[in-house]
């Protein structure tokens, strides 16, 4: 593994020099033979790999109207090539999205259309050779799927697209990246991205209540499997140990408990992770997505609420409803069986975020704003939910719920540089299915831009505590704000600043 | 010359109509299996129209993205716009009024085209990261542009032509009728490369102007919870 350095943090930032292949030696650990067969793919690199990868890539253009698209429109007029958190922090050109694509777009030039085929130099058509899949392989898997750059595309070419179409080629080829293709198989196998089984976590649940009674003297119930529960939660498996997300899965159990909603997890759908999209391949994400279905019927629930996670929020609120009929409208007997049972006066499903805020408006909680007097906050608005999803019936409510709701709980709160936030935010540097230690000295670059915001407010305005809805966001931050001089402890959840200034039992 | 100009603008608007009408087909055709719109997003229909027409007419994502490129972009495009506005009058008889009115104006567009191409050239060898991305049909499509909007105004200020004959010209054409026209290089120059341009618009990068109304993050409604969007492909899984 490569050394890992902290690039220095920048006072007024600019787009850095290039520096050619500054990260080729990058590149996340390859899924062994048994972790590729037990998601379907071939175990190594297939004899024939460059006549299947080619078909791959047409049947993905065939079956995807965004690949098709994008990889036609882009005129590389750069406005996207200072973009990309990995290009910032790394300078290594391959990370500029429009560079990251072309790696994909020149094969297609090559082999689907008609300048390519006839003038392959003119139009930067080239042949999927070996040394151009070990690119694809090495950086595709540097690109968190953020889609920052998206946004600022004249055209919105989404690199996520492009990157989620590659990796699913590179599976299909045999060429599977080990940290995501693992947590895969965990989640068919047992139910969870950390391969918890049901006793574990009973016992984890357990001792989280026996916490909270310790804490607050109240009786907060963390059910499991509770068969007629009005709300189904399903949250990331991090939520039930990992530091500091167990803090939010404390608070949204407080919430519950307040506000008198019955509620219940789920070992069967004890996970709202869903790699299924950072390796761009429906028919995983589709399966993984159908156990809240099989969940939800099974315990008979009228609401799903879905917890801090970024990506999982996105999978929730633009796919379910596709993927396994959760939600409404849909008119086909899947989608039907369950939208029968769910209580349409809700969001269906509803973030975390948005059930905690409808109840503050309502002034169903006590809420104590100077419990959290000893922070002050700023919000991180995570790639998913920012660019991805939306709270709320308004567009934008992504960026606003969260927000308020910090502000419902906290006296100080303060807002990082414009440009850094919103659907402009920069990612943590560890989504995508590359939060994974053998990468880490790229997840540590990719947070260069984000620390400088974060150091601008911290030296400025004394923050000292930076909230965050998703997993992948606290896991990655914890690991890497030591690097920057910052205290790990200083990330956590915006449940986590609920917990600390919600009084329970004190309204009836 | 006549003859082969007149042969070569049937073919290259035979290649433009029908390559443009195969690539949005088969844009269309396409399923969007998944909703991908990046947020903030319309909620309506009607919002993702005003979106659309915002890219299309101001360019908002590029004005957001960098200013130097949308000022060169815009400006080529907007000039783009009013010149060929300005050209219909070759094209119609009796010239309608609101193309008699732009007519001055069209002049002038035809220096700010060029102004922002040679600005959008200059980035690709003054930014290095624009240099790194930038193919050689990059600098061949900047350079036929300029060579066309060259070659026009030349017409306009160095080398008059007999514009009269022009139009009669395209006007037989269009009642598949070949007669005279003027033997003047620059004229000759221009129509060759304006028909170049047709003929390489629906194999190459300009495919960027059908592809942002197709383009999913940018076209789809964000309504993901109130409607099952569901793709054909994708609803065969649900019968498995």
């Amino acid at each position: 593994m490569a050394d890992v350095i902290a690039p220095a943090l920048r006072e007024f930032p600019v787009p850095p020099a290039l520096r050619p292949d500054a990260m080729a030696e990058s590149k996340p650990f390859v899924a062994t033979e048994k972790m590729q067969a037990a998601i379907g793919f071939p175990g190594t690199l297939v004899e024939d790999w460059h006549d299947k990868a080619i078909a791959k890539m047409g049947e993905l253009l065939d079956k995807y109207r965004s690949l098709s698209v994008y990889l036609d429109a882009c005129v590389h007029c750069g406005a996207c090539s200072d973009k990309c958190h990995y290009f910032l922090g790394t300078g290594d050109p391959k990370n500029m999205p429009v560079a990251r694509q072309d790696l994909m777009r020149g094969v297609y030039r090559r082999h689907f259309t008609l300048p390519g085929k006839m003038f392959p130099k003119l139009v930067g058509a080239r042949e999927l050779t070996k040394d151009l899949l070990e690119d694809w392989y090495k950086y595709y898997n540097q690109c968190s799927e953020c889609r920052r750059c998206s946004v600022f595309c004249p055209y919105g070419i989404d690199t996520a697209e492009v990157t989620m179409a590659a990796r699913e080629i590179l599976d299909t080829v045999g060429y599977g990246a080990k940290y995501t293709n693992e947590i895969i198989a965990k989640v068919h196998r047992i139910g969870n991205n950390l391969g918890l089984p049901g006793p574990a976590l009973e016992d984890t649940l357990l001792g989280l209540e026996e916490d909270v009674k310790e804490e607050t003297g109240a009786d907060v119930k963390f059910p499991l499997d509770q068969k007629g529960a009005e709300v189904l939660l399903i949250t990331p498996s991090a939520d039930f140990f990992a530091e500091p997300h167990v803090d939010s899965l404390i608070g949204y159990a407080k919430v519950f408990h307040a506000a008198g909603i019955s509620w219940t997890l789920s070992t069967h759908a004890s996970e709202a992770g869903n790699f299924g999209l950072f390796i761009g391949n429906y028919e995983q994400m589709r399966t993984i997505a159908l156990r809240i279905r099989e969940a939800a019927l099974d315990l008979g629930v009228k609401r799903i609420v879905v917890g801090e996670c970024g990506h999982a929020w996105r999978v929730a609120y633009s796919f379910w409803n596709t993927l396994a009929g959760i939600g409404s409208g849909g008119n086909d007997p899947f989608a039907r069986m369950l939208q029968s049972q769910l209580d349409h006066r809700y969001r269906q499903p509803t973030h975390i975020c948005e059930l905690t805020w409808d109840l503050v408006q309502k002034g169903a909680l006590v809420l104590d704003k100077d419990a959290n007097d000893h922070r002050v906050v700023t919000f991180h608005d995570s790639c998913n939910v920012a660019r991805a999803s939306r709270m709320g019936d308004e567009p934008g409510g992504q960026f606003e719920i969260p927000r308020a709701l910090v502000r419902s709980v906290v006296n100080r709160y303060v807002e990082m540089r414009p440009g850094t936030t919103h659907e402009a935010t920069f990612c943590c540097g560890g989504g995508g299915g590359l939060l994974t230690d053998e990468i880490l000295d790229l997840r540590v670059k990719g947070a260069l831009p984000r620390m400088e915001s974060l150091r601008e407010v911290a030296d400025l305005q004394g923050v000292n505590f930076m909230a965050t809805i998703c997993a992948i966001c606290k896991a990655q931050f914890t690991k890497v704000l030591p690097y920057y001089g910052f205290n790990r402890s200083m990330v956590g959840g915006v449940h986590q600043l609920v917990s600390t200034a919600i009084r329970l039992g004190a309204k009836q | 010359m006549a003859a082969i100009l007149a042969g070569l603008f049937y073919a290259a608007a035979t290649v433009l109509v029908a390559g443009l009408a195969w690539r949005i087909r088969q844009y269309a055709g396409t399923p969007a299996p998944l909703k991908i719109p990046t947020t903030p997003a319309p909620t309506t229909s009607a919002g993702v129209a005003l979106r659309l027409a915002r890219e299309v007419v101001l360019f908002e994502s590029l004005f957001k993205a960098s200013l130097w490129t949308w000022l060169f972009g815009w400006t080529f495009h907007a000039g783009l716009a009013l010149v060929l506005a300005r050209h219909l009058r070759y094209f119609t008889d009796p010239v309608w009024g609101w193309v008699a009115f732009i007519q001055p104006f069209g002049v002038y567009a035809g220096f700010a085209m060029v102004a922002g191409l040679a600005g959008l050239w200059a980035r690709r060898f003054l930014v290095d990261r624009v240099r790194y991305i930038s193919t050689p049909s990059d600098h061949l499509m900047l350079a036929l542009l300029i060579a066309i909007a060259g070659s026009g105004l030349a017409m306009k200020y160095l080398a008059h032509t007999d514009i009269v004959a022009v139009k009669s010209f395209f006007l037989g054409l269009l009642v598949f009728q070949v007669r005279e026209l003027p033997a003047d290089p620059a004229l000759a120059v221009h129509l060759g490369l304006v028909a170049t341009l047709m003929i390489v618009f629906p194999y190459s990068k300009l495919l960027h102007a059908p592809g942002l109304f197709f383009s999913p993050g940018r076209n789809q409604v964000d309504n993901p919870r109130e409607h099952r969007h569901l793709a054909e492909w994708a609803a065969r899984l649900e019968t498995k």
